[in-house]
Formats: C-alpha cells, sequence, structure tokens
C-alpha cells in the first residue's frame, strides 16, 4: 500500500518537474526576444538622443534635424482621435452594458466590436482612405486622425462595457431604488464606479495608436516641413521611422532608432499610468 | 399569554393570518405569482404587512422570499424576462399595475440590500443625492435633512467629523447603517430589508437589529432574514415560505412558540433548511 503510494507519489513529482521545465522554458524563449527588442531600442535609441531632435524639422539625407514636426503631428493626431473616438466609445459601451446586456442584439454589437478590434489597422488606413483621402484629393492629417479614431473606438467600447459590467449590480439596485432614472444612475453612480477602468482603457488605446503606422501611410502620409494644418499632409514619429530605417543614410538610421525608442518609452509610461490607476481603484475597494 | 394574543389580534383585528383587515395593513399581496422566465417562484401568495410593525420573512435558500420583498418597489422589473401577476396594494392601490408611477412607488418603498453598496462619493453625498431628485433644497436645508437621516439611522456620531470623506472609507457596518440612512433620507413609508446583517459580524449585526427596532415607530418594515433569532429577536410578525409558497403567517411570539403548520415547526427547530 505504501509502496504503491510513494510510486504514485514519485511519478507525479516527475511530471510536476516536466511541466515546470516546459512552461519555464516557454517563459525564458519568450522573454529572451523581448528583451533582445526592447534592449536594441534602447542602446540605439540613447546614442541617438540629443536636444535638436525636439526643435529641428526631419532633414533631407546628409544633413542634420530632428523629429519636431513628426512629434507634433502624432500628438496632435493622436488627441484628435481620442477627442473623437472616446465619447463615441463609451457611449456604445455604456448602451452595450446598461441597456442591451442580455440582448441579441447586444450580442451582435459585441460581436462585430470585437471584429473591429482585431482588424488589421492598414483595412481601417484603406476605408478611410477611400471615404475621406479619396474625395479630398489630398493626404490629411486629419483624415488620419480619423482612422485613428476608429482604432481607439473598439478598444474604448471593449473596456467601457467590461468595467460597467464589473459594477455590482446591487449598486445599480440601491441607486434604482431610490427613484432615480436609469440614465442618472448610469452617468452620476456608475460612471463614478468604471470611471478608473475606463480611463485606463482610453490611456491603453492612446497607447496602441501612438505606434501605429500602416494606418497614417494611407491617410495622413507624411511631411518633411512643419505644418500644424490638419487637413494638409502630417508627419508622424512611426511614419518617419519607417521611412528612415528603409532609407541608406546613417543619419536617418540614428534618427530612426530615436524616434522608436521615444514611441516605446511613451507606451511605457502610458502603462505605468494605467496600472497605476488601477492598483490605486483596488486599494479603494478594500 | 395565550389571552394577551388574543388580545393583540382582537386589537389588529387579526383571526386567522390570512384575514387580517386592509384597515393596519400597509401593503396588501392577492394571488400573488412571479415567474422567472417559465420558473414559476412564487405561487399564490396572500399577504398583508402590517403599517408601523416589523415583519420578517424566513424560509430556507431558494424558497423565494427575496423575490417577494424584491416586488414591494417592483426592482426585480430592471431585469428582463421576470414578471409578476396578481396584486399587490400599498394604501390602496396595484402597485403592479403599470400606471403606478416607479419614481412615487420608490420614493414610499425604500431598500436597504445584503451587501452594504455606498455609492462612490462623500459620505454627505450619499445622503444628498436620492434627495436631490425629489427635492430643491436650500444648502442649509440639505445639511438638515443629511443630518436628521443620519442621526435616525444612528451614525451621526461617527461621521459627523467626515463627512466630505469617501463613503467608501467606512467599516461594513457603518456602511450599511450609511445605506439605511440613505433609504431614510426620502422619507419613505415602507422599508424593505434583503438580509441587511449577512455580511456584518455580531456587534454590527446587533447594532442593526436595534436600529430596526426603533425605525419601526415611523415606518413600516419588512425583512427578509436567513437568521431566525434575528427573525424572533425583532419583528413583529413572521411570514415563514417554502417553496414558492407562504405556508404560515401570524405573531412573531406564536410563531416561534406554537406554529401551526408541522413545515414550520421542523424549519424553526432545525430539523430542515
Amino acid at each position: 500500500m505504501s509502496a504503491i503510494a510513494e510510486k504514485l507519489y514519485r511519478r507525479r513529482r516527475f511530471k510536476n518537474g516536466v511541466a515546470l521545465t516546459l512552461a519555464s522554458a516557454a517563459t525564458l524563449f519568450g522573454l529572451f526576444w523581448l528583451v533582445w527588442i526592447l534592449w536594441t531600442t534602447l542602446v540605439n535609441g540613447v546614442a541617438a538622443l540629443k536636444p535638436e531632435l525636439f526643435y529641428q524639422m526631419t532633414p533631407p539625407p546628409g544633413e542634420d534635424g530632428g523629429l519636431a514636426n513628426a512629434f507634433f503631428g502624432s500628438i496632435v493626431m493622436s488627441l484628435l482621435a481620442i477627442v473623437m473616438g472616446t465619447p463615441v466609445g463609451i457611449l456604445a459601451g455604456t448602451f452595450l452594458a446598461e441597456y442591451a446586456r442580455r440582448s441579441l442584439i447586444g450580442e451582435v454589437i459585441r460581436f462585430v466590436n470585437d471584429i473591429l478590434l482585431s482588424a488589421p489597422s492598414i483595412v481601417l488606413g484603406l476605408f478611410v482612405y477611400t471615404l475621406v483621402v479619396k474625395p479630398m484629393g489630398h493626404f490629411s492629417g486629419l483624415a488620419g486622425a480619423i482612422t485613428l479614431a476608429l482604432i481607439v473606438l473598439p478598444v474604448v467600447v471593449r473596456t467601457t462595457d467590461e468595467m460597467l459590467k464589473l459594477v455590482p449590480s446591487q449598486m445599480r439596485e440601491a441607486a434604482l431604488s431610490l427613484g432615480v432614472p436609469q440614465w442618472k444612475v448610469t452617468v452620476q453612480v456608475l460612471y463614478r464606479s468604471a470611471l478608473p477602468g475606463i480611463l485606463t482603457g482610453v490611456l491603453l488605446a492612446l497607447a496602441r495608436i501612438s505606434g501605429e503606422t500602416a494606418p497614417l501611410l494611407f491617410t495622413a502620409l507624411n511631411n518633411q516641413f512643419w505644418s500644424a494644418d490638419l487637413s494638409g499632409p502630417m508627419a508622424s514619429v512611426p511614419v518617419v521611422v519607417f521611412q528612415y530605417a528603409m532609407s541608406p543614410y546613417d543619419s536617418w538610421h540614428s534618427l530612426a532608432w530615436a524616434g522608436a525608442f521615444m514611441v516605446t518609452v511613451f507606451v511605457l509610461c502610458i502603462s505605468l499610468i494605467a496600472r497605476a490607476i488601477i492598483a490605486r481603484r483596488k486599494v479603494a475597494n478594500d | 399569554m395565550t389571552n394577551l394574543n388574543l388580545a393583540t389580534a382582537a386589537a389588529l383585528n387579526l383571526t386567522t393570518p390570512s384575514e387580517q383587515t386592509t384597515s393596519t395593513a400597509k401593503i396588501t399581496a392577492r394571488n400573488l405569482n412571479f415567474y422567472y422566465d417559465k420558473f414559476h417562484a412564487l405561487k399564490d401568495i396572500r399577504m398583508d404587512i402590517p403599517e408601523k410593525r416589523v415583519t420578517a420573512i424566513i424560509g430556507p435558500s431558494g424558497c423565494g422570499k427575496s423575490t417577494l420583498l424584491r416586488i414591494f418597489n417592483r426592482i426585480y422589473s430592471i431585469y428582463p424576462k421576470l414578471e409578476a401577476r396578481g396584486e399587490v396594494m400599498l394604501d390602496g392601490e396595484n402597485i403592479l399595475d403599470p400606471r403606478y408611477p416607479l419614481n412615487r412607488l420608490r420614493s414610499k418603498v425604500g431598500m436597504v440590500f445584503q451587501k452594504p453598496v455606498p455609492f462612490p462619493m462623500s459620505i454627505f453625498d450619499n445622503i444628498a443625492y436620492g434627495i436631490k431628485h425629489y427635492e430643491r433644497l436650500s444648502r442649509a436645508d440639505m445639511d438638515v435633512r443629511v443630518e436628521q437621516a443620519l442621526r435616525q439611522a444612528a451614525i451621526w456620531d461617527e461621521v459627523k467629523d467626515k463627512l466630505k470623506g469617501s463613503a467608501l472609507g467606512l467599516s461594513g457596518g457603518q456602511q450599511q447603517r450609511l445605506c439605511i440612512a440613505r433609504a431614510i433620507a426620502l422619507r419613505p413609508e415602507v422599508i424593505l430589508f434583503d438580509e441587511p446583517t449577512s455580511a456584518l459580524d455580531p456587534i454590527a449585526t446587533g447594532k442593526i437589529e436595534q436600529l430596526v427596532e426603533e425605525l419601526k415607530r415611523d415606518f413600516t418594515i419588512a425583512i427578509v432574514t436567513h437568521n431566525m433569532q434575528q427573525a424572533a429577536r425583532c419583528s413583529d410578525y413572521t411570514a415563514f415560505m417554502y417553496l414558492g409558497e407562504l405556508i404560515e403567517f401570524g405573531e412573531t411570539e406564536t410563531m416561534f412558540t406554537r406554529p401551526s403548520k408541522q413545515q414550520t415547526e421542523d424549519y424553526i427547530t432545525g430539523r430542515f433548511g
């Protein structure tokens, strides 16, 4: 009896060891590439950092310059995209969570939204190209922002939906049992409760669009010069990185590394802020 | 003892539990049936909730006691596929009639839930929130109303110095009394308690029970509880439910000493449920 138990125990330990080894190896394999990518970006990016990046324009080959117009374009288009995508996303997410939670129409919209969420961003770029760029006759920062807004939209819809669903139903019942109508309960009570989560979703959407290249190629294109005109082509960091990294010039390569590094740092900061918001919420709930 | 009970029964004009007169009944349910989609959860409930008394509703899990309570302010109606049929009269008007304004019903019938759910705002705003929906008060008047409600819910002394602080920082027992204050603040006539102490420790529970005892001077109270001692301690009337039916209704003392149905006796003596 005990000999059998001993044998079973040894076998279980062996299996456990195999599973642990395989899982650890897979983790290390994944991390290896990630660390390599980040390390290369860090080393090359830091080496390419210089103050001129922030006040000089993207240069022609062989000359010195910076990325000021690209930074500006990225910031303007990303913020505009957030401004356009967030309100619509929050309203749609509210509809899904509060008014269509168990209905067929809700399920259909949720499904379509998930498709949009994972749609290749270049498809969205082509969509806006046909819808905005062609009728206008030229590329524009506005078209770029609209494309980015289409990427923001499903992310915000999804997080708003999920975060409102996490609000305990008793909170809803308690507010409704005071006789307060549903829209007021949603705006005044549920949004407050879900706000950190929704904010996190918006930040993650911002992180996501700040590195998007493909959708901008067909819409905002690029611009070698300073331009604050949304109806004309606009530079952006990812597109400049793309263009410069493909070039044969060393000075352009260096700027591309600096751009890639800055975008990475930006995304990292956004993620940290999002985590901090979530952590603070957990403390408040406990 | 028997004489006393008979005397009270006569005073309340009670003959048998199911034939109470409506003169002292705040809420009367007749032929009340409830369906969760196809599941028949309440069967032909006939029950009177006497005015300014505490009525406890007891019974094993799934017997329909919470379902019954949740009909009295139609809170069930926020979920699809739930349906109540029959009559529930509040002061002589059928609240199940779709024409009965929900706003009025909810201002007359307040509710306190199992888990205390303060709104994510300050203690003051938690109380003022509901009032603002019905009345336009000056700042000074609102201060008075909020203080009144907090005093009545026996939590004023604990929170008076931190009214602007978040309600989420209070302990569970305090949060629950805050929720009671929030319900009281609207000056309802009926307060429904849905297992208000099941998430609280014995000391906090004791405070809530004492509070319920005091509140019955001003309000009609219905309380759903899993805890039979609680029903015995703080209610005047008890309803025993089993499998969606009202098995027995009567004065709490009678119910716990000489129940007339075998099932009631089995339940309160702990033989099942």
